[in-house]
């Protein structure tokens, strides 16, 4: 492992932020164990829980916990002057970084996602939603430590993109889901295992374009504004 | 009180030069029209809070824009150019370490990251310079300031740096580790490596170092030995402290002498206000020797960093 990601790691199970990402992934399961043990039909409660909470809801906010926490936490204390005073160049800095981000993001919610598809419908929906989840992770970090650099407040401004972007207008204004990671990793799971329980407008071609732009685009953002990285100064 | 591991001179030296810099926020003028070149040696970078020191340093190490002007060192700049930190180490004033490791875990995070090629014996080697081996296996977070100061310099110095720029680096520092630091950066300088330090102290700039950059309002206000530039500012007279066999008598002679603005006697000996720094010193033994007067005591009383730096603020 890295120096980078090993600092990162540790830094990110060592604040007591990580322990907000618990909760939401154990809902998620009890929620989808109540329903099955109740008799609830999975047509009755997959969509609001395995969609309206687990790919809405859970993979948002756990990588934007995790995707600030890599990158902008440390960037709010100044440890990140440490890695930065070094040679390394700066995509050896922030792939190391969306690395941690995104495997841990998909930990964290693919093992929750796999259960509650399971008990829904099928292992092969299970493992669909966590291969989708795992890859909504990836583009939701790149998005995510891509705002750490690009604003002071990259936790609100993830939470506009999440729950005004894809919470509110996604469900308006279909039109808006083309820029909606949730629907890219709905359109995804749905194409790996075919169910009424996951629906989009989304076609698979533009979710499997506009993941890999989102990912590829803003972590180029992410290296580019981690090079002109600049510190306040006493003045300003 | 000796340091326990004596920094080794660096196979080359490295200039830091700063030609025309200016940095302004908005209509906020940080740092105005700065030139300067730092060589091996140690340098205080002095100025009130506010002067723009801060900034000035940030530029030099690469983590904020000049405005206008360029920063450079051995002619590469500094600014989007990770490379120069093969021979660059900063100490910042902010206070930040990962207080989750300990300062070996810390220092030998910062070898492998520079990735030198015994990233261990180079830890091991960067903590007995800043004697922290009894400390270095306990958490960053439990340290004194004092400690953790000393811990991020010795992760600033572990790749050897030909150059080390410190923000306020003895904050937080009780009496020993300040005189184990000033011992540190002294030897640093004498092996050849350019050391450059921000303070307001005035003491601990005139302790470290002579040569001085004072910063005023953002601007470069003096430069170089202060004792010699305080001798450049003729328009304020030198004042002198002198004993001799006979005061009085050597206050009348001395009244008569040109380069003499004003004689006080007291109780203690005379204070004398010269005009002329040179032609006073030339002009004392000649007016004693003719009057068989002894001068018991030459004492220069404005020539501290203090004077100069009271006279340059004023100004």
């Amino acid at each position: 492992m890295s120096t980078v990601c090993w600092i990162t790691a540790r830094g990110l199970f060592g604040r007591r932020r990580f322990l907000l990402l618990l909760p939401l992934p154990v809902l998620l399961v009890v929620l989808a164990v109540l329903s099955r043990g109740l008799g609830v039909p999975p047509s009755s409660w997959g969509p609001p829980v395995l969609v309206g909470l687990g790919l809405a809801v859970v993979l948002p906010v756990v990588a934007l916990i995790v995707g600030t926490g890599v990158l902008g936490a440390e960037i709010d204390d100044g440890t990140v002057v440490h890695v930065l005073t070094t040679p390394l160049p700066r995509w050896q800095i922030v792939l190391p970084k969306l690395a941690v981000a995104a495997g841990v993001t998909a930990i964290t919610v693919a093992v929750p996602l796999f259960v509650a598809g399971l008990l829904a419908d099928s292992v092969r929906l299970g493992l669909a939603l966590a291969v989708a989840a795992s890859i909504g992770a990836l583009a939701y970090s790149a998005l995510f430590v891509a705002a750490s650099l690009l604003t002071r407040r990259p936790v609100l401004l993830g939470l506009v993109y999440v729950l005004i972007w894809e919470g509110l207008l996604g469900n308006v204004i279909t039109g808006t889901r083309v820029l909606s990671i949730q629907h890219y990793v709905i359109a995804l799971a749905d194409r790996l295992a075919p169910t009424n329980l996951l629906e989009t407008t989304v076609s698979v071609p533009v979710a499997v374009v506009m993941t890999a732009l989102v990912s590829i685009g803003f972590t180029v953002l992410a290296i580019d504004r981690l090079r002109a990285f600049s510190v306040a100064g006493e003045t300003s | 009180m000796t340091t326990t591991s004596n920094p080794a001179p660096p196979t080359t030296t490295s200039t830091l030069t700063l030609t025309g810099v200016s940095r302004w926020y908005g209509n906020v003028v940080a740092v105005n029209d700065v030139s300067m070149s730092l060589g091996p040696g140690v340098t205080g970078l002095l100025g009130p809070n506010g002067a723009g020191k801060t900034t000035l340093l940030h530029m030099m190490a690469g983590f904020l824009a000049p405005s206008r002007g360029q920063v450079t060192l051995d002619g590469r700049p500094t600014w989007r150019n990770p490379a120069v930190y093969r021979q660059l180490g900063l100490v910042s004033e902010r206070e930040a370490v990962h207080s989750f490791l300990t300062a070996y875990e810390y220092v030998l995070a910062t070898a492998k990251l520079h990735k030198l090629p015994d990233p261990q014996a180079a830890a091991r080697r960067a903590i007995a310079m800043v004697e922290m081996e009894s400390a270095q296996d306990r958490r960053i977070g439990t340290y004194s300031k004092g400690m953790r100061q000393r811990a991020r310099v010795a992760a600033a110095l572990v790749h050897e740096p030909q150059v080390l720029l410190l923000d306020e680096p003895f904050n937080g520092m009780d009496p020993r580790q300040r005189l184990h630091m000033m011992e540190l950066l002294h030897s640093l300088g004498d092996a050849g490596r350019t050391i450059l330090f921000s303070s307001h102290i005035l003491e601990e700039v005139e302790q470290v170092s002579g040569t001085v950059q004072v910063m005023v309002a953002g601007r470069l206000a003096a430069s170089g030995d202060f004792r010699t530039i305080r001798r450049l500012m003729t328009n304020r007279p030198h004042v002198f402290a002198v004993r001799s066999t006979d005061d009085r008598a050597l206050a009348v002679a001395l009244m008569a002498e040109p380069s003499v603005s004003g004689v006080e006697l007291g109780r203690d000996g005379l204070t004398v206000r010269a005009g002329d720094y040179g032609a006073f010193t030339r002009v004392l033994p000649k007016v004693a020797l003719a009057r068989g007067i002894r001068v018991r005591q030459l004492l220069p009383e404005d020539e501290s960093l203090e004077s100069v730096f009271s006279y340059l603020v004023e100004a």
